[in-house]
């Protein structure tokens, strides 16, 4: 073996023996990782009870309710599988709207509703101008695709809008 | 004209992240000329050097 | 295959002569690119359904963020290659890039944490995908205090190269942890197998960036690392021709 191949075998050694170290820590680490849980890994009993969790998913249209004169607010996360309603008292970012992603912190009370001190919104990774936007809306019954592609949301329903199929829901 | 500055309210957040991103552009520029300058000043002050004694 | 271009890349004043030719072709080039990319995404790019002209941030956002992993990989790749085949000039162009490098990632996280506040509602998250950037920062100062605590060159540039080599693996975390956990970070529009997520008015001028940023990356790495090949050459006889050149 010549000193280049000992040397060149020593870098793909390093680099196997430090990809592999990387990969049992970040699966060691896996729920630490997770920065929030959806509301199916809730119902699961995946999340932490009785400790704080952040819990993401899409704020579910018609289900955000403001009391007027107050900050008290009340909202329905779902990744269209399963529903967790959330408590929340503050400002919401500019971005929380209803059928966008929403990530909120705090913790699950005993009653099932979701007690939240801090509210984060999540956009995902489509852009377009507000003219297309509302043409595709209007297209689609007033609801917006998740997927603005009109190719692939073509016969978007009025209930729930159409996650694309290769698109996990976790993702929204 | 006011309207562009403004970017629809969020002109704090967009100029501030132009203006550090330029800052870093123009400044690798600075670094690297300056670098490429005293490196070849010193070789030439090295040469003299090397001229003096041969 | 003729494998003579190869070897006269180890020869540092060949390396050095091409290096001076080469910059003002990448430099020219990223300065139009860059110019005509600002006009197109400032002006005639239209604001964003959802964000509005918040979105703007995306064309210096994504462009940093993009250097900074790409500038990462150069640096590792030359690294192995100076480790593997005793190439000097491989690795005087790894120490090149990690002051480049490390500009650009701190540039990508504060643009990130400015689009984050309007966006999100917050500067910064412990989230998988921000957390794997800051890391990367690290690595590029975490190498840059390696090589400038050991003063023998040869050894410096060994063991900052096992450190660059060993920090690569944080790219492919980079790139995959939106996909791979839950992250408030959107999946990449642009840079993904798929179509891009955006129209062509709001794509094109992000991709001149790109492409101008990336050229930009390479004009200026040239002409650092002609002055670490100056620095690091200590006998005379080329330096006089490459001086007087």
């Amino acid at each position: 073996m010549t000193p280049r191949r000992r040397r060149l075998l020593l870098v793909v050694g390093i680099l196997a023996g430090v990809s592999l170290a990387g990969l049992l820590a970040l699966r060691a680490f896996q729920d630490n990782v997770m920065f929030f849980f959806d509301p199916s890994q809730v119902a699961a009993g995946e999340a932490p009870s009785g400790e704080r969790f952040r819990l993401g998913g899409m704020v579910r249209p018609g289900t955000v309710d403001r009391k007027s004169g107050s900050l008290d607010m009340a909202f329905v996360v779902t990744d269209f599988q399963h529903d967790v309603k959330v408590r929340y008292s503050g400002v919401v970012p500019d971005l929380f709207r209803e059928n966008q992603g929403v990530i909120a912190h705090g913790r699950l009370e005993p009653d099932g509703v979701f007690v939240a001190d801090e509210i984060l919104a999540k956009h995902d990774e489509n852009y377009m101008a507000p003219e297309v936007a509302r043409s595709i809306k209007d297209k689609h019954g007033g609801v917006m695709p998740v997927n603005p592609d009109p190719a692939s949301a073509g016969g978007g329903g009025a209930a729930a809008p159409q996650l694309p199929a290769s698109t996990p829901v976790t993702r929204f | 004209m006011k309207e562009f500055f403004a970017m629809g309210g969020y002109a704090w957040f967009v100029w501030p992240s132009y203006l550090l991103t330029f800052l870093a552009v123009i400044a690798n520029i600075v670094i690297a000329r300056r670098s490429l300058a005293a490196a070849q000043a010193e070789a030439r002050r090295r040469l003299a050097i090397a001229g003096e004694e041969g | 295959m003729d494998w003579t271009w190869f070897h006269r890349l180890a020869s540092p004043p060949h390396v050095y002569r091409i290096a001076g030719t080469l910059t003002p072709w990448f430099a020219w080039p990223a300065g139009l690119l860059i110019v005509a990319a600002l006009y197109g995404g400032l002006v005639l790019a239209p604001p964003d359904y959802q964000q509005g002209d918040g979105f703007r941030i995306i064309y210096v956002h994504a462009p940093t963020a993009w250097l900074s992993v790409m500038i990462y990989t150069t640096m590792a790749v030359a690294a192995a290659i100076g480790l593997i085949w005793r190439m000097k000039v491989a690795h005087a162009a790894a120490a090149s890039c990690a002051g480049i490098g490390a500009w650009f990632t701190a540039a990508s996280l504060v643009t990130g944490m400015l689009w984050g506040k309007p966006m999100w509602g917050t500067y910064w998250v412990w989230d998988p995908r921000l957390t794997a950037q800051l890391i990367l920062l690290f690595l590029y100062l975490g190498y840059m205090g390696l090589r400038a605590g050991i003063e023998d060159t040869a050894r410096a540039d060994r063991a900052s190269a096992v450190l660059a080599i060993v920090g690569v693996v944080n790219v492919p975390i980079i790139r995959f942890s939106v996909d791979w956990w839950n992250s408030i970070h959107q999946a990449p529009s642009v840079m993904k197998m798929d179509r891009p997520s955006m129209p062509a008015d709001m794509l094109v001028p992000l991709l001149l960036m790109l492409l101008g940023f990336t050229l930009y990356f390479f004009a200026v790495l040239l002409v650092r690392l002609r002055a670490e090949i100056l620095r690091r050459e200590r006998s005379a006889s080329w330096l006089r021709e490459a001086l007087s050149a």
